[in-house]
């Protein structure tokens, strides 16, 4: 009988440990696939971020980190200046990159590190029970947004594959989403070229990927998947923002 | 080499260099720049990296990340700097990854001043950052000394892998005296099999994970005693202590770093006075020479003991716990950045052994 689908070797076998219907699942699978894809196993290296992903060192087959809260685009660096020539991508969340972590992910980009990140965007933090995150959106109720965020109060979202494409370091960057079968085949595509961009030594490369994460937003499945394509890709548009 | 006459900050970056480290990462800050701007001239030259982070939160994490890929990585900076990089030692010594970190003290607290002080013994030796571990602690007390305990530090990092802290004053870093610096083309460089460099799933080698997070108890408690037992090993075999005429002394004085060194000018004026007086210096802050410092100071011919920093009294207390009440051990010292004269030092020890 000829096999029609296979898990990939890159991914272990140990059983993820999401909620149903978090988009982690499904990226982590697209990462691995990647690099089988590109045969760059053997010369691939992960940083796993503080957030829901923190476990992201169980279940890839490749040699990793676990960085501390927002550190990780500066752990890849100090791997990438040891091995040149060796593969490394990091992977976070919005707390993680898009608010403690900041200074690194810019100052990544700025240098035009050698990286590849993998960017989950679901508008909230999620391993710590749902607060607000600076992409939260206006209006959003989380539990440190109990009346909806409030833009007087702390402001709008921030937009960070636009942000970032104004970097000259920066030589790709993307952001793609989960909400449909459609979007998940462009999610693949866009990580591909960001490790391509890694291998061919442009520069810097981010994906961001807005994903689902119906636990804190306190949706069913196909409920956030409706929200996330209703309310977070008009704020968050998908496309390309910097490819050289 | 011949003996060249050598700014601290740039004498224990060559010797870094000479000890095989290969990547630095680090940001300004008064008074360590040397190193870096010294490390930034040679590390191309040598076929090594150095980066200037965007902040030390960046720099220690890079360091994270180099010594985690297996390579000899080091970062300096000055008392806020380091304060600032708690979160990544700590990291380093929980996924046991090995680097240096040398620590030019400024006074503080806050950002104090920029003056040479030794108000980072308890940051430095009681842990610094959050959680249960220690860092090996040399603190030199010359540039030579500083340059000679280089390849001692990378060498013991990468023995027990563990982060090891240069905790010296601010003197050692700025002032200028000759030093020998012993070169070394080809230092030998432990083989780490544990690090990340890419796994072959065909190969022996397990795959890589540099880690500090375990969330079951059981498996946190296994790191612990790991990490403890490590800890026994090396208060077991790496105490290093020095002691100046403290044979049949009358009183000893204690002191480390910078200090020491007028501390022995007090210990030359009291032998013209006629007073017998030693010095105990211990050139590893953690693991601490307890057993040495005590042997020294109960010995029967001793009437009291005097530490001296340049701090309001940290070290201070680890004597008194060596010392365990045998013996009276009184302090001098201010905050400040106030280093005593030798004359100030040896006055005060006449006054105490007056008094008793």
């Amino acid at each position: 009988m000829a096999v029609v689908f296979q898990k990939t070797p890159v991914l272990t076998d140990v059983p993820f440990h999401y909620c149903p219907g978090c988009g982690h699942g499904i990226v982590h699978r697209l990462v691995a696939e990647v690099i089988e894809e590109l045969g760059i196993q053997e010369k691939s290296a992960g940083v796993a971020p503080v957030g829901c992903a923190v476990f992201m060192y169980n279940y890839m087959n490749v040699d990793m980190y676990e960085a501390a809260h927002g550190r990780a685009p500066a752990v890849a660096t100090g791997f990438k200046r040891v091995h040149p020539d060796k593969y490394i991508f990091t992977y976070q969340g919005d707390g993680d990159l898009a608010s403690i972590g900041t200074a690194e992910i810019v100052h990544a980009a700025h240098r035009g590190e050698k990286i590849t990140t993998i960017f989950i965007n679901n508008a909230i933090y999620g391993m710590t029970g749902g607060q607000m995150a600076p992409t939260t959106l206006v209006g959003q109720v989380t539990t440190t947004s109990p009346y909806g965020r409030q833009k007087e109060h702390c402001g709008e979202p921030i937009r960070i594959a636009e942000m970032l494409s104004t970097i000259n370091g920066s030589a790709y960057i993307a952001r793609c989403a989960l909400n449909n079968a459609a979007n998940i085949r462009k999610t693949k595509a866009a990580i591909k070229k960001a490790f391509q961009c890694q291998i061919e030594g442009k520069g810097f490369s981010l994906v961001e990927v807005l994903s689902p994460c119906p636990t804190n937003w306190g949706k069913s499945p196909a409920e956030a998947m409706d929200w996330l394509q209703d309310n977070m890709i008009p704020y968050y548009p998908l496309g390309t923002f910097k490819e050289v | 080499m011949a003996k060249k006459l050598m700014k601290g900050c740039e004498a224990i970056a060559e010797a870094a260099i000479q000890a095989g480290c290969r990547f630095f990462f680090g940001y300004p800050i008064t008074p360590q720049n040397d190193i870096p701007e010294y490390m930034s001239r040679r590390m191309p030259q040598v076929g090594g990296c150095f980066l200037q982070a965007e902040s030390e939160l960046a720099a220690i994490n890079m360091v994270y990340g180099a010594g985690g890929a297996g390579a000899r990585a080091m970062t300096s900076s000055s008392s806020p700097g380091i304060s600032l990089k708690q979160e990544g030692i700590s990291t380093c010594a929980a996924a046991e990854v090995p680097c240096v970190i040398v620590n030019m003290m400024r006074g503080g607290p806050g950002l104090g001043n920029i003056q040479a002080s030794q108000g980072d013994y308890f940051q430095a030796t009681k842990g610094g950052g959050h959680g249960d571990y220690h860092c090996v602690v040399y603190a030199p007390s010359s540039i030579q000394e500083t340059c000679d305990l280089m390849p001692k530090a990378f060498d013991t990092a990468d023995k027990y892998r563990t982060p090891v802290i240069i905790l010296a004053d601010g003197l050692i870093g700025q002032m200028m005296e000759p030093v020998e610096l012993k070169m070394n083309d080809n230092p030998t460089m432990p083989d780490k099999p544990w690090a990340c460099q890419g796994w072959d799933p065909k190969g022996d080698r397990p795959r890589a994970v540099i880690n500090s997070l375990y969330i079951e108890t059981e498996v946190l408690d296994d790191l612990m005693t790991r990490l403890n037992a490590r800890y026994d090993e090396i208060r077991k075999n790496e105490v290093m202590v020095e002691t100046y005429k403290a044979e049949g002394a009358e009183f000893m004085l204690c002191a480390y770093g910078t200090v020491a060194r007028v501390c022995k000018a007090a210990v030359r004026i009291l032998a013209e006075k006629g007073v017998k007086c030693g010095l105990v210096r211990p050139i590893t802050l953690w693991p601490f020479p307890s057993k040495e410092v005590h042997d020294v100071i109960a010995q029967d011919s001793v009437q009291g003991a005097l530490t001296v920093e340049i701090s309001n009294g940290q070290m201070v207390e680890d004597i008194r716990l060596a010392v365990n009440g045998e013996k009276p051990v009184e302090f001098m010292g201010k905050g400040g950045s106030i280093i005593p004269t030798a004359e100030e030092i040896a006055e005060r020890v006449m006054k105490i052994m007056r008094r008793a």
